[in-house]
């Protein structure tokens, strides 16, 4: 067991399945000289050379649709996309196409490929690069989104991600890039994609997260639990397909739930999630679902500005404890 | 120099509970125009807890209600003007007097729970009614919960926002029940045999029946009843009736001989608080809250609707809820919580002709007080007959909670009230 | 049409009548061809005619759905195009592609199959006229959205390029195309990477009903390839031979070099846009010129006048013709409708928990 950074559990990974299949290969901007504008790919370029490491031009509707053609040829791209935002530019690619064309086709090639890529806000980058919209490719069918929140996880759903036949958005975040957890050593565990994890037992609320908010919401449980509030959390970890019998089960158990998401709120991921809730979980809802989720503006730049906007710890037991108030409970 | 015409002061809502947010006016007690002095009650306003009385402060006449009875406006609202002549007129829409504003959250429901008419409700429209009852607030699982333990919901008082009925308050009514001994279940009777040479047949009965036959069995199984009986000179009182009346003539408002000996009973309860007990799971509780039942017989059986806070009602307000929960009752539209928290309850079937009888005490409260017909009769006074209004009163009481001498003393207490009734009002 | 040839090498680009490997640069003459050869370029042409024609008619007798583009007018650049390709080579398309479908080698059953929607169709009834898809004859799919396929041939040449084969991907593609980004990005990588693939624009002077002229600052669009340095050529579309030979030198000059290549394929488009498409935006005298350069009357009469074909053997054809279209539209209309129950078969390749498979009206929780 190791402890290493979620940026070193990536690039462990990435090494290894590269080194495990030949048709692995990387693409996108400034991976390989540059090391990436993360430093998630450092050293590989080194390691494993052009032809496998590769640097595109800026122009990612090219080179995201260069990688869906060749996964149609069998190849295993993992692209890197330098923030979510950038994906925007090739989302035709990646909707109309990689998403597509399995179906649209008749399942006569599938596309197996990864886009690998940050969301986030929090490092005053402003309106155009601190957004949270991986929403958008969780809605869509054919798409497999994952979005995992420690390094154990980074590493055992990226492989599941490589190794998967259908196009996968993996959601990392800028906040995370350099938390620390344990990974265990020689790891070749393959997460099964569409299952969210209960990473904390509770009894009297359920929080539940996804990549940045899972992380928070675990802190903000353990937090809780000097207060004597035993929350539980679900982590949702894929957030297409989603896992919903998991978070249904666990609300039942508590009977009532606070979301926490890095998005917008107005019909963001935890609206799916609440509508989830009611759906599968009405008789046992002792409150009704709460929502904790960034300010609905453009990003501000100015740092009190950004940290006003941007869901908290704070702003998570803010939430919680209103909601056990309101099933009766005596808190904060 | 005073007294100028311009000269007006607000009256706001006032703050009279502490978790009071709004208020209902529940009457006006002093009418555009009327003198007003510092202690006069203004007007009744009903809080979120009880009806209360609220006293000018300062000389003048009343020149305007800005809120009608029956209207819900949140503290700090204007609600009326005092000038200093009878003729002056309020400033329309001045810059300070906010309008009456509608409260910031779930204004119609709660208006419509508070908003009592201001006559008595016409029984020919029962839908509107209907239409109009608010839905008890409770979270799905609260009403999940409530069917696997078989609780009527809308019996339990819920402890949420707004009063919303939440898992927690089912698992304690839940306890509690647990708590209290089951009733005796009878055993399940053979096959019923109605040919029994008594030409039987069965009368459909319904579920209230069925809860008032139970309770009743277990009233009587349970408790230990012992009865008090007194008989009260009660001319006083019917004097005391007259001038009432009299007196709230203009209002239209009635008050009843029932009515004065249910205020009578609270007064009296207040300095009795033994009395305003129960005995409850080998506990006795106190209640600090005097809320008085009035026994009514209905179609379906009887029911007992709740004057809550009876004591710091006012004479004219419990007559008139009096006969709003009759009327309620009898057409089967009393809301759950008007039938709930009852402390003490009043049988009184001397309408019926009845001169004394024993009522059965109404779990968990400790004592119930019958009360029969008032009736002319010869009786000796200063070594003479003459001819007095009586009424017999019995009071049964529970004895594991109340003594038969605290009994007594309760029952002496409220005699001497009744018979010199201005002590009802002090 | 002028020859404005250029020097060779990176960025040149040329017009040319077309051209044979043994006679650069000299128009191909009918006399130095094969009858059968021809004969069966004729067919070839003759069949993509009749075919879009009872495309055209079932689309009004509502047997096929959805937007419907015809090749009326193309045939001789499909039939040079497609006799270019080894059966090895790939093919990625536009939306105008059932002429393409059935060059490449797809039967047209299967092709008419998927224009009528049944499981029998090319792609089984999931792609319709826009999405035909065939794995056996490396026909790697019509692609709705203008541009889209472009990023995704470069890629399968990435792929090509990647293992050391020596497949050649075609991309062929409408003149509006050339306006868009993913051209832009696509010829740039396809070049920086040195990737084998010849990008073949289908120039028949208007977008829908927008002209080269109203949309691109460049109109002559082979030029365009020399922003990248991709040499480009320009050749015309109604003459099958001349297509053929230019397509044929750019295939493989692309598997050889390893470089990709621009071909530019002036064309006719003999209708509307679509079948839906009166074309009324089209002068008079442009319909005319449209049908003065029906592909398949000029070649015929070429044949007729050379003595290739006679009338005897022109009406064969066209019954022979004529019968396989007839057979197409009847296995089409024999063909079952895809079952329901397949609904959910295609979402994902590799099977994932909780994936939704819910009917519109299921509720998402069942109990």
């Amino acid at each position: 067991m190791s402890v290493i950074t979620y940026r070193q559990a990536l690039r462990d990974t990435l090494r290894a399945e590269m080194h495990r299949d030949e048709n692995v290969f990387l693409l996108g901007e400034e991976i390989g000289v540059f090391e990436g504008s993360y430093k998630i790919t450092e050293g590989l370029l080194k390691e494993f050379g052009e032809r496998r490491v590769r640097d595109t031009p800026i122009a990612e509707e090219g080179f995201v649709g260069a990688a869906v053609g060749a996964a149609m040829l069998g190849l295993r791209p993992v692209v890197e996309l330098m923030t979510i935002n950038f994906s925007l530019i090739a989302i035709d690619q990646i909707i109309n196409h990689a998403a597509k064309i399995y179906g649209m086709f008749g399942g006569q090639t599938s596309v197996p490929m990864v886009i690998r890529t940050p969301g986030g806000g929090g490092q005053q980058l402003g309106a155009t690069h601190s957004q949270n919209i991986e929403l958008f490719y969780s809605f869509i069918p054919g798409l497999k989104v994952l979005a995992p929140s420690t390094p154990a996880e980074a590493a055992s759903m990226l492989r599941a991600a490589i190794r998967d036949d259908d196009p996968v958005l993996f959601l990392e975040n800028l906040g995370l890039y350099n938390t620390k957890g344990e990974v265990p050593d020689g790891d070749d565990t393959v997460a099964e994609i569409g299952r969210a994890a209960v990473t904390r037992e509770g009894t009297d609320i359920t929080l539940i997260g996804y990549s940045r908010m899972a992380m928070v919401a675990s802190q903000v449980a353990e937090k809780l639990a000097e207060e004597g509030i035993s929350v539980e959390v679900v982590d949702l970890r894929s957030l297409r397909p989603l896992d919903r019998e998991t978070i249904v089960e666990s609300v039942r158990k508590t009977g009532c739930a606070v979301v926490a998401e890095d998005d917008w709120l107005t019909y963001g991921i935890g609206a799916e999630i609440a509508a989830s809730i009611q759906e599968g979980a009405f008789d046992w809802l002792d409150a009704p679902v709460r929502r904790v989720a960034m300010a609905e503006v453009p990003m501000p730049y100015a740092k009190p500005l950004e940290t006003a906007a941007l869901p908290s710890p704070e702003s998570l037991i803010t939430a919680v404890h209103e909601t056990l108030r309101a099933v009766g409970r005596r808190v904060g | 120099m005073k007294g100028k015409n311009t000269t007006m002061t607000e009256i706001h809502m006032p703050r009279l509970s502490d978790t009071m947010e709004e208020g209902v006016i529940s009457s006006w007690q002093k009418q555009v125009g009327d003198k007003v002095s510092p202690g006069d009650v203004l007007v009744e306003i009903e809080t979120d807890k009880a009806v209360m009385e609220y006293e000018a402060y300062e000389e003048g006449f009343l020149v305007k209600q800005s809120v009608k009875e029956g209207d819900t406006v949140p503290i700090g609202a204007v609600i009326g003007v005092l000038g200093a002549s009878p003729d002056a007129a309020p400033e329309e829409s001045g810059g300070a007097a906010p309008a009456p504003a509608e409260p910031a959250e779930a204004p119609a429901a709660e208006a419509a729970e508070a908003a009592e008419p201001a006559e008595a409700p016409a029984p020919a429209e029962p839908a509107t009614a209907e239409a109009g009852a608010p839905r008890t607030r409770t979270s799905p699982l609260a009403r999940r919960l409530a069917k696997e333990y078989g609780l009527d919901i809308d019996q339990i008082e819920g402890s949420g926002p707004k009063g919303r009925v939440v898992r927690a308050d089912i698992e304690a009514a839940a306890k509690q029940r647990e708590t209290r001994p089951a009733a005796a279940q009878p055993a399940p009777a053979a096959q019923p045999a109605f040919d029994d040479g008594r030409d039987s047949e069965e009368v459909a009965i319904n579920n209230v029946r069925k809860v008032i036959a139970r309770r009743l069995v277990q009233s009587k199984q349970e408790v230990p009843h012992f009865y008090l009986r007194r008989t009260i000179d009660a001319e006083a009182l019917k004097a005391f009736r007259v001038q009432v009346n009299e007196q709230l003539a203009s209002t239209g408002g009635k008050v009843s001989v029932n009515d004065l000996i249910v205020k009578a009973v609270a007064t009296v309860l207040r300095r009795h608080p033994a009395v305003n007990s129960s005995w409850v799971d080998d506990k006795l509780l106190r209640h600090n809250r005097i809320n008085v039942g009035i026994a009514v017989a209905v179609d379906t059986g009887l029911v007992v609707p709740v004057l809550h806070d009876t004591d710091k009602t006012p004479l004219s307000e419990i007559a008139r809820r009096s006969r709003e929960l009759a009327g309620k009752a009898r057409d089967g539209k009393l809301k759950p919580q008007e039938m709930s928290g009852g402390t003490f309850s009043v049988s009184n079937l001397g309408m019926l002709g009845v001169d004394s009888f024993a009522a059965v005490i109404n779990p968990p409260e400790a004592a119930i007080l019958a009360v029969g017909a008032m009736r002319q009769v010869p009786v000796v006074r200063d070594g003479e007959i003459v001819a007095r209004h009586t009424i017999a009163l019995e009071l049964s009481v529970d004895h594991r909670a109340i003594d038969g001498a605290v009994g007594a003393e309760f029952l002496k207490d409220l005699a001497e009230v009744l018979e010199e009734p201005m002590r009802i009002i002090l | 049409m002028a020859d404005t040839a250029k020097p060779k090498g990176g960025g040149t680009a040329r017009s040319t009548g077309g051209r044979r490997r043994s006679r650069k640069d000299a128009a191909p003459s009918i006399a130095d061809e094969q009858p059968k050869t021809l004969l069966e370029y004729y067919r070839q042409m003759l069949l993509i005619r009749r075919f879009e024609e009872r495309t055209a008619q079932a689309y009004t007798q509502a047997r096929i759905g959805g937007y419907c583009h015809l090749n009326l007018g193309e045939e001789a650049t499909i039939v040079g195009l497609m006799t270019a390709l080894q059966e090895r080579d790939y093919l990625f398309t536009n939306y105008r592609e059932h002429g393409y479908a059935i060059g490449k080698g797809i039967h047209p059953r299967r092709v008419m199959a998927e224009l009528y929607g049944r499981s029998t169709g090319v792609s089984k009834g999931w792609g319709g006229s826009m999405h035909m898809f065939d794995t056996e004859t490396r026909m790697l799919g019509g692609y709705g959205i203008v541009g889209g396929q472009l990023p995704l041939a470069t890629g399968a040449a990435l792929a090509v390029s990647y293992r050391g084969g020596d497949e050649v991907v075609m991309c062929q593609m409408g003149d509006g195309t050339t306006n868009i980004g993913a051209w832009h990005e696509s010829l740039n990588i396809a070049s920086l990477w040195n990737l084998p693939v010849v990008f073949v624009v289908i120039n028949n002077y208007t977008g829908m009903g927008t002209t080269v002229e109203k949309s691109s600052a460049e109109p002559e669009l082979y030029k365009r390839g020399s922003a990248f340095r991709i040499e480009g050529v320009r050749v015309d579309g109604q003459d099958v031979l001349a297509v053929r030979d230019a397509a044929t030198d750019l295939v493989e000059r692309a598997r050889s070099e390893q470089r990709p290549f621009l071909l530019e394929a002036m064309s006719h488009r003999m209708k509307g846009h679509s079948v839906v498409d009166p074309a009324k935006y089209r002068t008079p005298e442009q319909v005319e010129e449209a049908k003065a350069n029906d592909p398949v009357a000029s070649f015929e009469s070429q044949l007729l006048e050379a003595g290739v074909l006679t009338e005897e053997l022109k009406q064969e054809i066209a019954d022979s013709v004529r019968d396989e279209v007839t057979d197409a539209a009847d296995f089409a209309e024999n063909s079952p409708h895809p079952d329901v129950a397949t609904l959910f078969d295609y979402t994902y390749a590799t099977p994932v928990a909780n994936e939704s498979r819910r009917m519109p009206a299921d509720p998402v929780f069942a109990d």
